[in-house]
Formats: structure tokens, C-alpha cells, sequence
């Protein structure tokens, strides 16, 4: 046990929390633009995995990291629209698009990996280009917190600050105003002369653009190259994140620390003596355990309204 | 003449798909600074008149003029940028936003990329106070009662500038008090030289506050009058006026013994307000009983309590057993049958098959099984049994019966409630929306119930129906009888009007 909470305190454990909830928090945030503008996120599995293989291809092209970005960006931004296409101007149901929209991105990345690198089973073999990391000047030098906070890929620093930039647009901006009001009523919001259409498409726009950031953190930071399937459940848990945050980005940038600690601590105790199949197991008990007990919360609320 | 009109609506005509007749060259006028009362009974028209003011609603035919302006082609944005604006029924509320974020949202005070959050705070405080609507800019609106989300609702539409605005039934969901607070704010807003429109179908507060009232009727115009040269009888004689289409003969009243009697019957909603108060009446075989009354007075609670439908207080004896604890089931197996009010919603499964709603009341019945499991040659004679006696054109019974016309689709339910051979028939609405000759075919086969020494509970809006087919007449308004007649041919459709809108009772 002492063994344990040792691990724990050490500023490896805790800086890789920060690197591990790097990508979930990308997809909670994603997942809380479109469920504020009233679309079910369903598809950010799929969208992340798109762009996750994005990165590295498109930066082999471009043979630079803002390249590899860019693309990833621009590609979960296609298959965000396209989502959008299909359920508000085709009327397709959202779980059932969402759901295709998974699948084909399953397939289609590795269909490109095969063609551009050779190998259906990852980009390794193309020259990869990862993002920078970055060293914070006075923080660095600060014990043991300079150690868990300085030195992470510039991309985990800008989900952070996207926390903070969201909550601003979300609460503070007309703009963020009308998201909501569109997503919670959208009739309301046109007999007001709100353009509905066009807010669902901002929010899909904004929503994909951080969904797709959170894609080429996993292959141009998290890791330097893309592997099939790899986000592997890390679109969902966001949505998981996004619910036990309540909706509100602080509170989900909270919940996607737990989940951080969650899935480092079973990387962790893998090296003490406990099974490895449970372990691996903890990150989603803590899912289960964190959205039943929001879920009771809000249940209890709602009983006294 | 022309200098005081704010609002002209021409030749207004609305023909829906189906063939039915909205709206009928439909004229009427607007002036500045009035409170206009539109009214009508439910499906005369008014809301679709509204929405094609707004330009939500295409029309056949017909010119809209504002302010001078031709607007006959405008979206409804552009609608609200000349300055009409409309507080719905159903409010157009945000629940988890502030009561000054639902105020502005839409043209948002800005500071920077930032909403400037104390001038839309001040916003609504000044008009709050301007017009004593008394509401809290940083509440969320989902913690404020009815009355208040109104006010918000006016706040709103206040905040845009509006020259004419337009107040679809706002008295329905308001307390007695609620209602005269806002009559003292409309009063207040007319004096401040803005121009209402005022939908209401309750002469009295119509009289109260409005300058001129029209009437609409089937879709059709009756006419314009002012308010201050007519009595609250005219009102009523214009809003009920009696179309006669069709009759029915029936053979003389023979009244056998009591088969239900309900006594001090009261049903509440969630919030505690009563929309059935201490009902009582009895049923006898061989009867008709009509409940006529304006939509929306409890009638539809009434019935649907007594069949099971909504919790109540009171008892309810059928047969001489009380049946109030009773499951619809075994409402249903005592020999009581409904034909509810909303056919495309409780009446059928319409994306079933016309056998399958045909034979949903007897699912666990002998009749079309054998050994247990259904048996599909005794469905097919079964159900071409009840399409034959009730007239239903349908190419096969395996068709979707959102495939029927309404008529036929009413046929499917009639004939299913009738096939249980019950001592007692709720309809209610039976007729509401379907053609001639179904409509005829139905009140037939009710009469001919009848006379078979079965009891028949009729709710209907149309007072035609009512008059036509009840033996006796209860009359409900506000959820209370306000009068009933033994003999329905002893009152005409002017004094049940007068009942039904509450200018009388016994």
C-alpha cells in the first residue's frame, strides 16, 4: 500500500495524468459544443480517429507539423459536415449516422495507411512529425511542480487554454448564447429570427475543429505515429467526461482528470503484482461509477423540482 | 380612414392539402392603439390566420398590408423586423437561460466579442418597471411560475419594438389574479399607444378590455363589431351560431334504468389545478348524454377519468359497482368502450397494419386464436366481418392505416369500440375532422346503439352533433356543469352558448 501512494505522489505519475487526459479532454470538450448546440456526439469516435491518422499522413506530405495538424483539423472538419449533411439536411437519425460514421472511419483509415505507407497496421514507416514540446520558462525550474507541468506537447497546453476560451465563448459571447439556445429550444430561438441551420453548422464547425486537435495529439504527441483503432474508446469516454463535468468546462476538464489518473494508475500498478486484465479494467469502472453517481444527483435534483 | 389602420389582411384564403378550408376570404382591420379581439372557436381559423400573417404559413390568396406597407410575401424574420411580434401559447422560452439572456437573444447588447451583460440587465429592468411587470433580469427561467414566464414572454417582445403585438390565448394558463395583473399591463401598453391583437374564445374578458372584436367561425369571417355596441349575448350569438349540415332521426326518448352514475368527480394537474371540479350526472340505458362546452373545459379529463385514463377523486358506479380502482381492462371487460379524442395519437397504431388495430381489444380473446396462438384465417374473417359493417374502404387488411383517409381511419376505431358490444359508449369527438358521409354514417350507428337500450356519453365541440344526436345536454364550463337538460330539445344553440362561455348557469 505504501508502495502504492508512493507511486502516486511521484511527479512522473502526475505528469503523465496530464499527458494521458490530454486526448479525453479534447473529446469532451468537442462533445460539450455539440451536445450545447443540440447534436448528439455520438460520431466523436470516429471523427478523432480520422484525424489521429490525418496527422502523421498529411504531414509526410506536407513533410511539416502544421501540415500534419492542418489536416487533421480539415479532415475531422469534413467528416463533422458530413454528419451534419446527413442528419439535418437528409434527416437521418444522429445515432444511427454517428454510429455509420465510426465504422466507415475504422475502415477508410485503414484503407489510406495501407496506400500511403504500405502497412495496414500503423504509419510507422513514414519519417514522422510530431509536435513540439514545450518547456514553460519560470515554472520549469519550480520543484516538483515544474516536473509535472512544464515539458508537455504544445497541444495538451492548448486543450487547456481551450477550457477557458470556451467557457468565454459559451457564457460571454452572443455567439455562445445562441449555440445554446438553439441546441436547448430551438424553437425558441427562431422566433427570435435566430437562424437555426446556420448555428447547428457553427457548432459543428467548432466541435470538429477541437475533435480534430484531440486526433493529432494521439499521433503527433501522445504518440509518433498512427495505429489502427487507436483511439480505442477515448471518444466515448469523453462523452462519458463530458456528463460527469455536467456540461460545463471546468467541470469536465475536472472529470477528465479523473480519468486521467484513472487510466495512468492502471498503467502503473501493471509493474506491482496485481492482474493485468483487471487493472486495465479501472478506467471504466470509474466511467460507470462517475455517471452513476451524476446521474443519481440529478435525479434527486429533479425529484425536488 | 386609411391613416389609423395598422393592420389590413385582404381576401385571406387557406386551403390545406386535404381540402379543407382554413381560412375562407377572410378580411379584417386592424387599427392603432386598439386591443382587437380575434375569436373563435377552436379550428375557426384564428391560429392559422396568425401564422399566415407571420409568413410561417403560405395562403391561397390574399394581400397583407402594415404600416402602408404591402408585406404579403415576408418571411417571418422579416415579420418581426417591422415590428409585429406574438406571445405564444406555448411559451418560446429557454429554460436553463436567464430571464435578460431570453430577453435580448437574437440582437444581444455587445462589448467587444462579449455580450454587454449590465445593458441587457438594464433593458429588462426598464421595461420592467416601465410596464410594473415586476420580474428578476438574473433568474433562470426555468424556477419562475406561468405567470411570471408570460411577463418574460412580454418583456421579450417589448424589448423589439413592436407596433402591433399579438397574444394567442394568454389567459388560458394564468390564475384569476395572474389574468387581471396582466389586463392592468395590456391596459398600460395600449395607453402607451402599442396596438394588440387579443385571441381568446372567453367573452368576458374580451369585453373587459378590448375595443373591437372579430369573429371567426369555420374559417369563415361572421364579422366585425364594436365591443361597446354589443352585449355580451351578441358576442355569444356570433361565436356559436349553429351551421346545419346534416340530420339525423332518431326514434322518441326511452329512458330504462341508471347504467352509470358519477358523483363529485374531480381530476387536478400535475400543478394542482383542478380541470374537473365535483362533477356529478348519471347515464341511462337508451340515452344520449351530450357534454357540449368550449374545448379545453374539462371535458376531455372528464371522460377520460371515467374510463380510466387520469387519476380522480369522486366515485364512478357502473352497473351499481364502483369501478373507480378499476384497470382500464377490466373497465373495458364490464362492458364500458372509448373512442378517444385524438385518433392519430390514442385512437390507432397507425403504423400498424387495419387488422391489427382491429383486433387490439380482443388480443387475448378466444375469438381469433386457436390453441392459444393467433389464428390467421379466423383474423381475416373477423376483421372482413367489421370492414363490411362499418363501410371501411380499404384494398386489404394488410395495409398501414396511415394510409386510409381520416374518415376511414375513424371508421377502424368506431368499429373496434362497437365490436365489444358495450352497455356503454364514450365518444368522444367522433366525428371531429372527417367527411360528410363518414361523419353521417357514424351518428347512425350511434343512434342505432342506442336504440339497442346501450348509453352513449357524447363529447363534442360541435354544437350541431351535440344538438342533433343527445337525448339530454350537460353543459361544462371551467371544469364545473353549469347547466343540464333532460330534454335536449327543450334549449337552442343561442341559450347552450350562452352556458358554454359562462355568461349563464343554473
Amino acid at each position: 500500500m505504501l508502495e502504492f501512494i508512493k507511486i502516486i505522489l511521484t511527479p512522473e505519475f502526475l505528469f503523465s495524468v496530464i499527458r494521458v487526459m490530454t486526448p479525453i479532454l479534447f473529446a469532451a470538450l468537442a462533445c460539450m459544443v455539440f451536445i450545447k448546440g443540440g447534436i448528439d456526439p455520438i460520431g466523436i469516435e470516429g471523427i478523432m480517429l480520422l484525424a489521429s491518422m490525418a496527422g502523421p499522413v498529411g504531414g509526410y506530405y506536407t513533410n511539416s507539423v502544421i501540415g500534419g495538424i492542418l489536416a487533421a483539423i480539415l479532415i475531422s472538419l469534413l467528416a463533422s459536415l458530413l454528419f451534419g449533411y446527413v442528419t439535418l439536411k437528409l434527416k437521418s437519425i444522429e445515432i444511427l449516422a454517428g454510429i455509420a460514421l465510426n465504422t466507415l472511419a475504422s475502415g477508410l483509415t485503414i484503407f489510406i495507411i495501407y496506400y500511403v505507407a504500405g502497412n495496414k497496421g500503423s504509419t510507422q514507416s513514414l519519417t514522422s512529425k510530431v509536435a513540439p514540446i514545450i518547456e514553460l520558462k519560470i515554472i520549469k525550474n519550480i520543484p516538483y511542480i515544474g516536473k509535472i507541468l512544464s515539458g508537455h506537447n504544445i497541444l495538451t497546453y492548448l486543450g487547456i487554454i481551450l477550457v477557458f476560451v470556451l467557457y468565454y465563448i459559451l457564457y460571454r459571447t452572443p455567439l455562445g448564447l445562441r449555440i445554446r439556445s438553439v441546441g436547448e429550444n430551438s424553437a425558441a430561438a427562431e422566433s427570435v429570427g435566430i437562424n437555426v441551420l446556420k448555428y447547428k453548422y457553427i457548432t459543428l464547425i467548432m466541435a470538429g475543429t477541437i475533435a480534430g486537435l484531440g486526433g493529432a495529439y494521439m499521433s503527433m504527441g501522445y504518440v509518433s505515429f498512427f495505429s489502427r483503432g487507436m483511439i480505442a474508446g477515448r471518444g466515448f469516454i469523453g462523452m462519458a467526461a463530458e456528463a460527469m463535468g455536467r456540461g460545463n468546462p471546468y467541470g469536465i476538464f475536472l472529470s477528465s482528470a479523473l480519468f486521467g489518473i484513472a487510466d495512468s494508475l492502471a498503467t502503473q500498478l501493471q509493474m506491482l503484482d496485481f492482474p493485468s486484465q483487471l487493472i486495465q479494467t479501472i478506467p471504466y469502472i470509474i466511467t460507470i461509477l462517475g455517471i452513476s453517481i451524476y446521474s443519481y444527483r440529478h435525479k434527486k435534483v429533479r425529484k425536488v423540482i | 380612414m386609411m391613416d389609423d389602420t395598422l393592420l389590413e389582411m385582404k381576401n385571406i384564403s387557406k386551403i390545406y392539402d386535404n381540402g379543407v378550408f382554413a381560412n375562407d376570404n377572410i378580411s379584417f382591420i386592424v387599427k392603432k392603439g386598439e386591443i382587437h379581439a380575434l375569436m373563435g372557436e377552436n379550428g375557426a381559423g384564428k391560429s392559422t390566420l396568425m401564422k399566415i400573417l407571420f409568413g410561417i404559413e403560405d395562403m391561397n390568396e390574399g394581400k397583407i398590408i402594415f404600416d402602408g406597407k404591402d408585406i404579403t410575401n415576408y418571411t417571418p424574420q422579416e415579420t418581426i423586423g417591422i415590428g409585429v411580434g406574438m406571445v405564444h401559447q406555448h411559451f418560446m422560452l429557454v429554460d436553463s437561460l436567464k430571464v435578460y439572456e431570453n430577453v435580448v437573444l437574437g440582437m444581444e447588447p455587445k462589448k467587444g466579442i462579449f455580450t454587454d451583460r449590465k445593458k441587457a440587465k438594464n433593458l429588462v429592468n426598464e421595461i420592467s418597471k416601465k410596464y410594473n411587470l415586476n420580474v428578476d433580469a438574473d433568474e433562470v427561467i426555468k424556477n419562475l411560475s406561468v405567470g411570471l414566464k408570460q411577463k418574460v414572454e412580454l418583456i421579450k417582445v417589448l424589448a423589439r419594438d413592436v407596433k402591433l403585438l399579438i397574444l394567442d390565448e394568454p389567459t388560458a394558463v394564468l390564475t384569476p389574479q395572474e389574468t387581471q395583473e396582466l389586463f392592468d399591463q395590456l391596459l398600460l401598453l395600449k395607453e402607451n399607444g402599442h396596438t394588440i391583437i387579443f385571441i381568446s374564445h372567453k367573452i368576458k374578458e374580451v369585453k373587459q378590455i378590448c375595443d373591437r372584436v372579430t369573429v371567426l367561425r369555420r374559417g369563415k369571417l361572421v364579422g366585425t363589431i364594436d365591443i361597446d355596441k354589443a352585449s355580451e349575448e351578441d358576442i355569444s350569438r356570433f361565436m356559436v351560431g349553429r351551421d346545419v349540415i346534416l340530420k339525423v332521426d332518431k326514434s322518441i326518448q326511452n329512458f330504462k334504468e341508471i347504467i352509470l352514475s358519477v358523483k363529485d368527480l374531480s381530476v387536478s394537474n400535475k400543478s394542482g389545478i383542478k380541470l374537473v371540479d365535483k362533477v356529478s350526472f348519471d347515464v341511462k340505458r337508451g340515452q344520449i348524454l351530450g357534454i357540449a362546452g368550449v374545448e379545453g373545459n374539462g371535458q376531455n379529463e372528464l371522460v377520460e377519468a371515467i374510463f380510466g385514463l387520469r387519476d380522480c377523486s369522486g366515485t364512478i358506479e357502473f352497473n351499481m359497482k364502483d369501478i373507480s380502482d378499476k384497470k382500464i381492462k377490466d373497465r373495458r371487460e364490464k362492458g364500458i368502450a372509448f373512442i378517444p379524442e385524438d385518433r392519430m395519437a390514442t385512437g390507432l397504431a397507425t403504423k400498424a397494419t387495419v387488422w391489427e388495430n382491429l383486433v387490439s381489444n380482443i388480443i387475448d380473446s378466444d375469438i381469433i386464436k386457436t390453441n392459444k396462438l393467433l389464428n390467421n384465417n379466423k383474423i381475416k374473417e373477423y376483421s372482413e366481418t367489421l370492414i363490411e359493417n362499418f363501410n371501411i374502404l380499404c384494398s386489404s387488411i394488410d395495409h398501414e392505416v396511415n394510409m386510409l383517409s381520416g374518415g376511414n381511419m375513424q371508421k377502424i376505431v368506431v368499429a373496434r369500440e362497437f365490436s365489444s358490444n358495450p352497455d356503454l359508449l364514450i365518444a368522444n369527438q367522433p366525428t371531429r375532422g372527417i367527411d360528410v358521409g363518414a361523419n353521417e354514417f357514424i351518428w347512425k350507428k350511434l343512434v342505432e346503439l342506442r336504440d339497442q337500450d346501450k348509453a352513449i356519453i357524447l363529447v363534442s365541440a360541435d354544437l350541431n352533433e351535440i344538438l342533433e344526436l343527445s337525448d339530454s345536454i350537460i353543459v361544462m364550463h371551467n371544469g364545473e356543469v353549469v347547466g343540464s337538460f333532460v330534454d335536449s330539445k327543450k334549449v337552442d344553440e343561442n341559450e347552450l352558448g350562452m352556458y358554454m362561455l359562462g355568461l349563464k348557469r343554473d
